[in-house]
């Protein structure tokens, strides 16, 4: 019964969805405000009505309905109920549905927002949103339902929705349960904020389609868009980060980020999304470059829907491909439709964007910006393009390659360079004009601090010049935004009597967004430090222990106590467990735990790391094998990872300066 | 007789030393550590576990390769070597990167051209700009003798200090 409400349901919202288009785009044309009304309230429904959806799904995971094809493949009776409802975004189908709900959300809550000031705007956005909708639902419905079941006739077992006549349901007594790798709690949050982070754009894309369709050439829809943009990036930014934590957590292979197409993929928006950011504050100081937010926003649009077509198509293979199916081609008329509409009205509209002020110096902050955006832009490029590559060797020479980290390291390390440079310049220069004289000015403060990042170092014995770029650059941009936020906190002081925290306050206060920034900036360089720890100073080893032997690395040295292998009847999992104790200089410092769990129900193991992470460096455990009879001892590796804590202490500062920036002030621009 | 035996069996014992400083394995030294092999697993990737390197893989399939890699380790063989034999059992796509050559360069020399063209664009914006600017000095209103920052900093303050007082008085 459940299935069947859950797919009426899901039914129903496509002919909602379908019938909104419909609507708005006949009241839009005739001037009829009733047909738009009707659209509106069309669009304000797609919201509950997915929900109802969802909680038939949610349901049926729960109650262990394993007639349903989508909860055998995900999930099974030894799972625990949060693991269930996980299972939601678990598989293909699940994961799409859950994706067309948050959708939905977004496109009920522009449509329950005020209507009355964007009247000529409000229409396309419903129908850009409502499109995209659809084309989901499309997925949803007629390639991957997840509600379709298992029947039995005499030809054998059959999968469809509804029963086929002549065939019995079957209930299968058990499910494969979910990939053991999303069993962690990281997975849990991780795939929502990413599918946030990702169905947020869809919004400022609506809205600077319905200005490009509508002639309006007035900041409005940047005014709206931003807003939602910077939500949707703070979410896909969390995104990244727990990804990140989780493969550092879970994957054990002592890193964060492999340049795997998937975590590429949702990277790509990313990168665009921020040049975007950036370049609308360079349309909001000095009206000019709109037609470059247009574009950006756009792309960042097409590639959000990229993504998600490369992760569900199946077109490649990767730890993160655990869902695959044969919607590609749809996927692709899709996005191939998109660009050829996108294309004909930018080119239609394009000189309605040309602003008059011009640049006059690559040294003013617009000047800035703007190479940090070409930058964000090029890195975007650059990954795109190693995506892509493999699948193009594949498909044109037969022949299949990987292009691996090393590729990736070799763009992306200049790169980020030239961007922490920029981030050093970029808030000392004033909008609109700049000279080496008033930069020169502001440096040589920060830049006097800055050389302790070279020094300290050097100090303490490292003498590899890259680093040592690195790490002064981080410390430079942190001395600059650390003397910038001072001059002008003292400046308020001076100016109104006010005490160093009434100043601090007022001035959070009055330039949330510029603050945000600049917590976000500050962030980034502590995020670069752990980037640079791993990068230029990783180790590992690793050895085969007898109980009572050790192994050692950097500073650190573990000694191999012994292991326990166990049932575990409530997880229905196999536990390897082993117990090292840990050494640092001489001195004991703890235990860690690395296991491999063997999950029974889906056949597959999971590696999980025992680490010691203190700021100073990490000591990362791997148990890689052992032997049932344990006289021969186990095999673990090691890593020692510098710095690496600072990335996720850098993440938080990040996204703390987002919510900065986000944070509904009062009487703030309508959002 | 017994010193010509001593002599004979110094010259086999002498012959058999030579035999295993000769031999392959010797030259490897020892039993190829975890570390020698991970060193070169690390460079690899399976077809089957793609995007995850060999040394941190933890399938069936893959120790096996690690076993492989040991093995010829051992026999003497060279990182290049074992490399190649991966390739020629496998195909490129073993390697951490596409091989230098034909189709492949696309990859190495794309980003490149960006690059170049993306300074190259950014050049000509910027001198196209200036000279915008040059011939319509008065295009951009800030660009005027108020527009340096200090002077922008000490007009902000001073329009935020009267905003300020008026909210006071408003109260």
């Amino acid at each position: 019964m459940a299935a069947e409400i859950g797919f009426g349901a899901l039914f129903l919202t496509l002919i909602f969805s379908v019938y909104g288009i419909v609507a708005a785009a006949y009241g839009q044309k005739n001037k009829s405000q009733v047909w738009i009304l009707s659209a509106r309230q069309a669009m304000i429904m797609v919201f509950p009505l997915l929900s109802v959806s969802i909680a038939a799904m949610l349901y049926l995971l729960v109650t262990n309905d394993f007639q349903v094809v989508y909860v055998a493949d995900v999930s099974s009776r030894s799972m625990p109920v949060y693991l269930k409802l996980t299972a939601l975004w678990g598989g293909q189908a699940g994961s799409l549905l859950f994706w067309s709900w948050l959708l939905a959300g977004f496109g009920s809550a522009v449509a329950l927002r005020k209507w009355d000031r964007d009247g000529d705007l409000l229409p396309w956005v419903a129908i850009v949103n409502l499109v995209t909708l659809a084309f989901f639902l499309v997925l949803n419905i007629f390639y991957e339902n997840p509600f379709v079941r298992y029947w039995q006739d005499a030809s054998g077992i059959l999968i469809s929705f509804g029963q086929p006549t002549g065939a019995l349901p079957i209930f299968p007594s058990d499910g494969a349960g979910l990939n053991p790798l999303l069993r962690h709690p990281g997975m849990i949050i991780h795939p929502p904020m990413q599918y946030l982070g990702f169905v947020g754009f869809i919004i400022p894309f609506s809205f600077a389609i319905a200005s490009l369709i509508t002639r309006r050439t007035d900041d409005r829809w940047i005014q709206i868009s931003r807003g939602w943009a910077l939500w949707a990036w703070l979410f896909l930014s969390l995104g990244l980060v727990l990804g990140a934590r989780w493969a550092y957590d879970v994957l054990g292979w002592g890193g964060y980020w492999g340049w795997d197409p998937v975590e590429n993929s949702s990277l790509m928006p990313w990168l665009t999304g921020t040049a975007y950011l950036h370049a609308v504050l360079i349309h909001e100081k000095r009206s000019m470059f709109k037609e470059w937010s247009m574009v950006l926003i756009i792309v960042t649009y097409l590639l959000v829907i990229y993504g998600t077509f490369i992760t569900r198509s199946g077109l490649l293979s990767s730890v993160h491909s655990f869902a695959q199916s044969k919607i590609g081609w749809v996927f692709l008329g899709f996005i191939a439709l998109t660009i050829l509409i996108t294309v004909v009205l930018l080119v239609f509209r394009w000189s309605g964007l040309r602003s008059r002020n011009v640049l006059e110096k690559a040294l003013s902050r617009e000047g800035l910006i703007i190479i940090s955006v070409v930058l964000f832009l090029g890195l975007a490029v650059a990954v795109f393009l190693g995506v892509l590559f493999p699948i193009l060797s594949d498909a044109f020479i037969h022949q299949k390659v990987t292009v691996g980290p090393p590729w990736y390291e070799r763009i992306a390390a200049p790169i980020m360079g030239g961007l922490l440079i920029l981030m050093v310049l970029a808030p000392l220069s004033a909008w609109s004009i700049a000279s080496f004289k008033h930069l020169g000015k502001l440096l040589w403060k920060p830049f006097l601090v800055s050389l302790v990042g070279i020094a300290l170092p050097l100090w303490v014995g490292m003498r590899r010049w890259p680093a040592l770029i690195a790490f002064w650059l981080v410390a430079f941009v942190l001395a600059v935004n650390l003397f910038e936020f001072v001059r002008r906190t003292r400046l308020r002081r001076r100016d109104d009597n006010e005490s160093w925290g009434q100043a601090l306050g007022r001035v959070l206060k009055r330039n949330q967004r510029s603050y945000g920034a600049m917590f976000v900036h500050i962030g980034v360089v502590l995020m670069a430090l752990g980037v640079i720890g791993i990068e230029f100073f990783q180790t590992e080893t690793q050895g085969t222990l007898a109980e009572g032997q050790s192994l050692s690395l950097a500073s650190y040295t573990m000694t191999y106590q012994k292991l326990d292998v166990f049932d575990d009847i409530s997880s229905a999992r196999n536990v390897a467990r082993a117990v090292v104790s840990v050494e640092k200089d001489g001195r004991v410092v703890g235990e860690l735990y690395p296991r491999r769990d063997f999950y029974y129900d889906s056949g597959q193991p999971v590696t999980i790391p025992g680490v010691r992470s203190t700021f100073a460096d990490d000591f990362y455990v791997v148990l890689v094998d052992w032997k049932e009879i344990t006289s021969e001892g186990a095999t673990f590796k090691v890593y020692n990872n510098p710095l690496v804590k600072w990335l996720w202490v850098g993440a938080w500062v990040f996204i703390g300066g987002v919510l900065i920036a986000t944070w509904p002030a009062k009487k703030r621009s309508a959002g | 007789m017994m010193k010509k035996n001593r002599i004979l069996l110094s010259g086999i014992g002498l012959l058999a030393i030579l035999l295993v400083l000769a031999s392959p394995g010797f030259a490897q030294g020892s039993d190829p550590t975890d570390d020698e092999v991970n060193a070169i697993a690390s460079q690899l990737y399976c077809p089957v576990c793609e995007n995850i390197p060999l040394d941190a893989c933890g399938t069936a399939a893959c120790e096996q390769w690690r076993g492989i890699i040991r093995d010829q380790l051992a026999q003497g063989w060279t990182e290049d070597q074992i490399k190649d034999y991966f390739v020629a059992q496998y195909g490129d796509r073993v390697l951490a990167e596409p091989p230098r050559r034909g189709f492949n360069w696309l990859v190495y020399i794309t980003p490149v051209v960006v690059l170049i063209g993306g300074v190259v664009l950014l050049w000509l914006g910027f001198s196209k700009w200036r000279q915008a600017a040059q011939e319509r000095p008065q295009a951009a209103p800030t660009n005027t003798a108020q527009g340096s920052p200090e002077a922008q900093d000490e007009y902000i303050r001073k329009v935020e200090k009267e905003l300020k007082q008026r909210s006071r008085s408003s109260q």
